[in-house]
């Protein structure tokens, strides 16, 4: 087995750049969801010079809308929703800070490139293991755009959370890498 | 002529809603536990034993396997012989689609307007296919079905000359485009013949078949196992993070055309490829 990186929050620059594409990590800290029409507006936000609806410093944004929490629970299901329809979306949030995005599939190359000329990491968690991933979230709390539901920003606390480096913040890419070793 | 108050379709359909999206096919899982033994990757090994574990505690759990919870596709066939009581069909549908998703936890995916993008809060409208049948029985299947997948789907009008290699390379371009995005492994469905539309529902309803049978036709399933070797080959894997396990299934499905073309749809669907289906 392959060991595991430990990653604690925030993740700053020289902790991206220990990263190494296909590392598995685990992720303690705090994190902040958004998906699509929370990426518009934060976007929109910038544009205008409005308050973010967090500080993007050396944060992780997990593409995610979780399902509604039972009684008792923390959240509901919470594995990641395909990351490039945040593509254009993302590159201003890069600029201005953000290191770290978690989500599933690939990135284009304009995202990588902006990765790589920032230090920014891409993970990837498993899609559609919500029920499992949930295990890792010990505290969620919407912290803007709750008109949006599911689309809302949550601050999350995470323990552990399991990912893998898939594209690392030198451009390596395991989409790419791996498919090709088992292509025949 | 029977008689079938509509509240009962109501509740089958809320109690559909949420089984099917707490428990996996067992067909299904019993195929992605089968392909763990079989992947040749450590890390996408590593992936269907958590996709396994996933889907063993969503049903202990009794929480959704996915917090996609899909948009609610039903496939309904309405015998001749049933008379429907109590109120409208479709309100029914819709009114067990709305309890079910609030009842059970599930996420609320759907926006009243594709274009202003504001959300129903409830899930609602279903995507109801209706079939009048002979007989005096409902039958109902729900298929919630996740939009990574769905995003992937793809319709191409071909011409009666490209054959069934032009279908095939069709497939597997689209396979291959979707690479990670679709959450491998996936199930395809293949939609041949028809109308623009008809393709469609076609391959959506191939999605419906047991993981392990065939086409009937000898030489369609022939054409499946080809589909699903080639996808295979692609070596995307599980997640798209590389291994042998692209696809679980590839199933075909025809319906007559029309002398000037050669409609095919592919309709990919993720692991956590859910359906159930009750007769009343
Ligand atoms: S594609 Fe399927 S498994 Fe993946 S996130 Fe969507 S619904 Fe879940």
């Amino acid at each position: 087995m392959r060991s595991i990186k430990k990653i604690e929050m925030p993740l700053t620059y020289e902790k991206v750049k220990g990263l190494k594409a296909g590392d598995m990590v685990e992720i303690t800290g705090v994190i902040y969801t958004g998906r699509d029409s929370a990426h518009k507006r934060m976007v929109q936000a910038l544009e205008k010079g409005d308050e973010m609806p967090f500080e993007l410093e050396d944060s992780i944004i997990y593409y995610v809308g979780p399902a509604p929490a039972k009684p008792g629970a923390v959240i509901g299901s919470a594995g990641p929703t395909t990351s490039y329809r945040m593509d254009d979306l993302t590159i201003p949030l890069i600029e201005t800070g953000l290191r770290g995005m978690i989500g599933k599939g690939t990135r284009s190359k304009k995202v990588i490139d902006s990765m790589v000329r920032h230090g920014a990491v891409y993970f990837a968690a498993i899609g559609g293991a919500g029920a499992l991933i949930a295990n890792s979230i010990k505290e969620a709390e919407v912290v803007a755009y709750g008109d949006l539901g599911t689309e809302a920003v949550r601050r999350l606390r995470v323990e552990g959370f399991p990912a893998v480096v898939a594209i690392d913040s030198y451009g390596g890419n395991i989409y790419d890498t791996e498919r090709e070793k088992y292509k025949r | 002529m029977r008689e079938l108050h509509v509240k009962e379709i109501e509740n089958a359909v809320r109690e559909m809603c949420i089984s099917s999206n707490y428990n996996l096919p067992e067909d299904v899982y019993k195929k992605l536990s089968e392909s763990k033994n079989t992947e040749e990757s450590e890390i996408g090994r590593d992936i269907l034993e958590n996709i396994i574990k996933n889907a063993d505690l969503a049903k202990e759990n009794r929480v959704p396997i996915c917090q996609d919870t899909g948009m609610a596709t039903l496939f309904i066939e309405l015998g001749q012989e049933v008379f429907l009581t109590g109120g409208d069909f479709e309100d029914a549908v819709n009114e067990g689609v709305r309890k079910g998703y609030e009842e059970g936890y599930l996420r609320k995916s759907i926006v009243r307007d594709p274009l202003l993008r504001d959300n129903t809060g409830d899930n609602t409208p279903a995507v109801i296919h209706l079939k009048i049948v002979p007989g005096d029985r409902v039958k109902i299947v729900v298929a919630p079905k996740g939009f990574g997948s769905e995003n992937m789907s793809r319709i191409k009008m071909l011409k009666p000359s490209d054959g069934m290699k032009g279908v095939e390379d069709f497939v597997i371009q689209a396979v291959s485009e979707a690479g990670p995005n679709p959450c491998p492994p996936i199930f395809v469905g293949v939609g041949i013949g028809g109308t623009f539309e008809k393709v469609a529902e076609t391959a959506k309803r191939a999605l419906l078949r047991n993981v392990d049978d065939c086409n009937p036709d000898p030489s369609l399933a022939e054409m499946e196992k080809r589909l699903l070797l080639k996808i295979n080959d692609l070596g995307i894997g599980p997640q798209g993070l590389g291994g042998r396990t692209t696809a679980i299934a590839v199933k075909v499905e025809t319906y007559p055309t029309h002398i000037a073309g050669l409609p095919a749809a592919v309709a990919i669907n993720c692991h956590a490829t859910r359906h159930e289906e009750r007769i009343l």
